[in-house]
């Protein structure tokens, strides 16, 4: 077991990075070479089943997917949160449970509201 | 660090660099193999001996198609998308421990080295992160294409990763109160019994994990963000060539390292039974250096077969439970997985305090009952709806 | 100059890879405000926070590091994405760009370089250097970090979740529809 927590044990993060960015690059440009190129004002256009293209494909979509959004942040600290007390769950004891019963009681009085509001209603 | 042990250990990034490509490139061909046995047909058989060499074609046939950019993306980012689904896919397998150590002899000195990338403190959080990281390849190359398909599909992408991101992490935390650590390899050696498997300990944490996973993978039956008969290709609609490829590949890779932690954080990783009885037997026989090593070996054979096994299960799956509506998908997220993750963690909690491991099989046996109930008691007429 | 360089030649790896950090980490924060294409700033924000976490490593915060991964990277720049995705990019909003918010944005931006170099020269605030006898390299750990969050910062964090509470509700009452209305 590694005990010296330095920050040298990233140091093979770079390693495995540099690793993936160069068969990243190296696969793209080849496949770039390679393959044919024959252009045609058709074929360039976005794909819509053959029919000729309407409009813009960039247009507002539904503020459910932009909710679904703003409530992963507020969960996802949440669980951020958690990880520092699961780790020390043992030291913390019964203290550290009621703890975090109250903050999650909270949390999900908020998530009752949200979905006594209908928010996550997919119609 | 001195520059010997980083040397090795460039050596480990290497291989298994290797091995996660090698075994990416046929998941294909197994996924074919798989879906002609569950269908029972022949599947791929012509290219070299049972059609092995099928894999290595495919991957020709995708270099030498056309790189092709539609006129109206945006080029940079249209190219970035696919890179980053890919380049997250690979920076993901660093932190597994794929087996105990290599034992090397250097002036009389025994040095261990474990066969893994990184061993870090926060090992469990460095794959939380890959994960979320994750959703930007197909957002950015389903934003980029500008095709209604491929932003309906990044879109649903995104947010299907983002709410099953959630419960993954909660299903997480059960275990970590067990271990109290992030560090992985802590967590395996944790499961050094068969019994304290965390499979046994945290049924219902594995469920959720799993479905998770599936979730993050985009496999079926979450293959929303892909699926043909709404969207044609999805996000990669207007993809072809190895951008394509780059998009496939990273997903079968994604598959390979998710079942790689299902098999270390719930299945003991590179453990199995009576494995100190084999390692005693063979470091008394074949001395200190080499019984250590093969004992090793036989650990990593070991995860290894674990690991196939969830493959496999990722492609059963497939061919046999439907599609999810995009309303039940979420449905099952937000409204079942992440309360049922910290009543998972909760009833862990209260367990724990009294050091009782095994708390949550109450939690399953409850849902059983519940649910054979409620089968008995639903009206028949739900079960086959007329059409209108 | 050759004072520079002589400092240069006495750095070590960690130095090295202060500067590397420092300078992709400056130079990919002037990519997002320069940026016109806004999914590019997204990206560019998103490379900076990798460099800060770099930092964060470099302090040996390992899970702090970890965590703006995690919360900023990964959450809050999925919410800046689904936002831009959101606006219609090809009309061009010039309105929104108007020389009053321009110059507004440079005297709170100075303001806050103001205050942020007064704060490091000040004397009251000078931070301990690197004691190699007092250093406990596990000191920025999640063990550690822990222990001291659950119990003698107990307070602010019930009052975050408070403060989520808070978050929801606001958010629910800003984007929900009535049943009938349209969804965009």
């Amino acid at each position: 077991m590694n005990t010296s927590y330095l920050p040298s044990d990233y140091l093979p993060v770079l390693i495995q990075l540099l690793l993936a960015l160069g068969f990243i690059v190296t696969t793209m440009i080849v496949t770039h070479s390679v393959g044919p190129k024959r252009k045609s004002q058709k074929k360039d256009d976005p794909f819509e089943c053959g029919i000729p293209v309407q409009g813009d494909a960039r247009t507002p979509i539904s503020i459910k997917y932009f909710l679904i959004a703003i409530l992963f942040v507020l969960f996802d600290v949440e669980v951020i949160f958690l990880y520092p007390w699961a780790v020390n769950f043992k030291g913390l004891g019964l203290t550290g449970f009621i703890e975090m019963i109250l903050f999650m009681g909270l949390l999900l009085a908020g998530f009752y509201y949200v979905i006594r509001k209908g928010v996550l209603k997919w119609e | 660090m001195d520059l010997t042990v980083l040397l090795v250990k460039g050596l480990i990034i290497l291989v298994i660099f290797g091995i996660t490509l090698l075994i990416a490139t046929y998941s294909t061909y197994a996924e074919r193999k798989v879906a002609a046995f569950l269908q029972d047909r022949l599947g791929p058989n012509r290219a070299g001996p049972f059609g092995l060499l099928q894999p290595i074609a495919d991957a020709g046939k995708m270099f030498f198609k056309e790189d092709f950019i539609p006129a109206q993306a945006s080029k940079w980012l249209f190219i970035l998308g696919p890179c980053l689904a890919m380049l997250t896919a690979l920076m993901s397998s660093a932190v597994i421990p794929f087996g105990d150590s290599i034992r090397l002899a250097w002036d009389g000195t025994n040095y261990d080295i474990p066969m893994q990338a990184i061993e870090i403190n926060i090992g469990v959080l460095y794959i939380f992160g890959v994960v979320s990281l994750g959703v930007y390849g197909i957002m950015v190359g389903g934003w980029a294409s500008n095709n209604k398909f491929s932003l309906l599909g990044a879109i649903r992408a995104a947010s299907q990763n983002i709410s099953y991101e959630i419960a993954l992490g909660l299903s997480l935390i059960a275990i970590l109160m067990m271990t109290g650590s992030l560090s992985l390899r802590a967590i395996v050696n944790e499961q050094a019994t068969f019994f304290e498997w965390n499979v046994f300990t945290q049924p219902l944490g594995f469920i959720i994990f799993l479905t998770c996973a599936f979730a993050e993978c985009n496999r079926t039956p979450f293959d929303l963000p892909e699926c043909e008969t709404e969207l044609v290709g999805g996000y990669h609609t207007e993809y072809s060539s190895m951008k394509l490829g780059f998009y496939l590949f990273a997903e079968y890779i994604n598959m390979f390292v998710s079942s790689a932690f299902i098999s270390s954080l719930y299945f003991g990783g590179y453990h199995y039974p009576f494995m100190n009885a084999v390692h005693d037997g063979l470091t008394g026989s074949l001395g200190e250096i080499a019984g250590h090593n093969i004992a090793t070996a036989i650990g990593t054979v070991v995860f290894f077969a674990k690991i196939f096994f969830f493959i496999f299960f990722f492609m059963w799956v497939r061919w046999t439970i439907p599609r999810f509506r995009y309303d039940q998908l979420m449905n099952l997220g937000w409204k079942s997985l992440i309360p049922l993750s910290i009543l998972n963690v909760v009833v862990t909690g209260a367990g724990l305090l009294y050091d009782i491991k095994y708390t949550t099989w109450l939690i399953v046996v409850v849902m059983v009952v519940l649910a054979l109930t409620s089968n008995a008691r639903a009206p028949k007429s739900q079960a086959a709806p007329q059409r209108a | 100059m050759s004072e520079f360089l002589n400092q240069f030649k006495q750095l070590t790896a960690t130095g090295y890879l202060f500067w590397v950090l420092a300078i992709l980490a400056l130079l990919s924060a002037v990519w997002v405000v320069t940026a016109r294409n806004p999914i590019h700033s997204v990206l560019a924000l998103i490379a900076t926070f990798f460099c800060l976490s770099g930092h964060y490593i470099l302090l040996n915060a390992q899970f702090l590091a970890a965590v703006n991964i995690i919360v900023y990277a990964g959450a809050i720049m999925v919410l800046f994405l689904f936002t831009i995705m959101f606006l219609n990019l090809r009309r061009e909003d010039e309105e929104s760009k108007t020389n009053l918010t321009k110059m507004a944005a440079v005297v709170v931006g100075g303001l806050l370089m103001v205050m942020l170099i007064t704060i490091f020269r000040a004397k009251s605030a000078q931070v301990p250097t690197f004691n190699p006898v007092s250093f406990d390299s596990r000191t920025g750990l999640v063990e550690n970090l822990g222990s001291i969050l659950y119990s003698d910062y107990i307070l602010p964090f019930e009052l975050a979740s408070v403060l989520f509470l808070v978050a929801m509700v606001g958010a629910v009452m800003l984007g929900k529809r009535e049943a009938g209305d349209r969804h965009f």
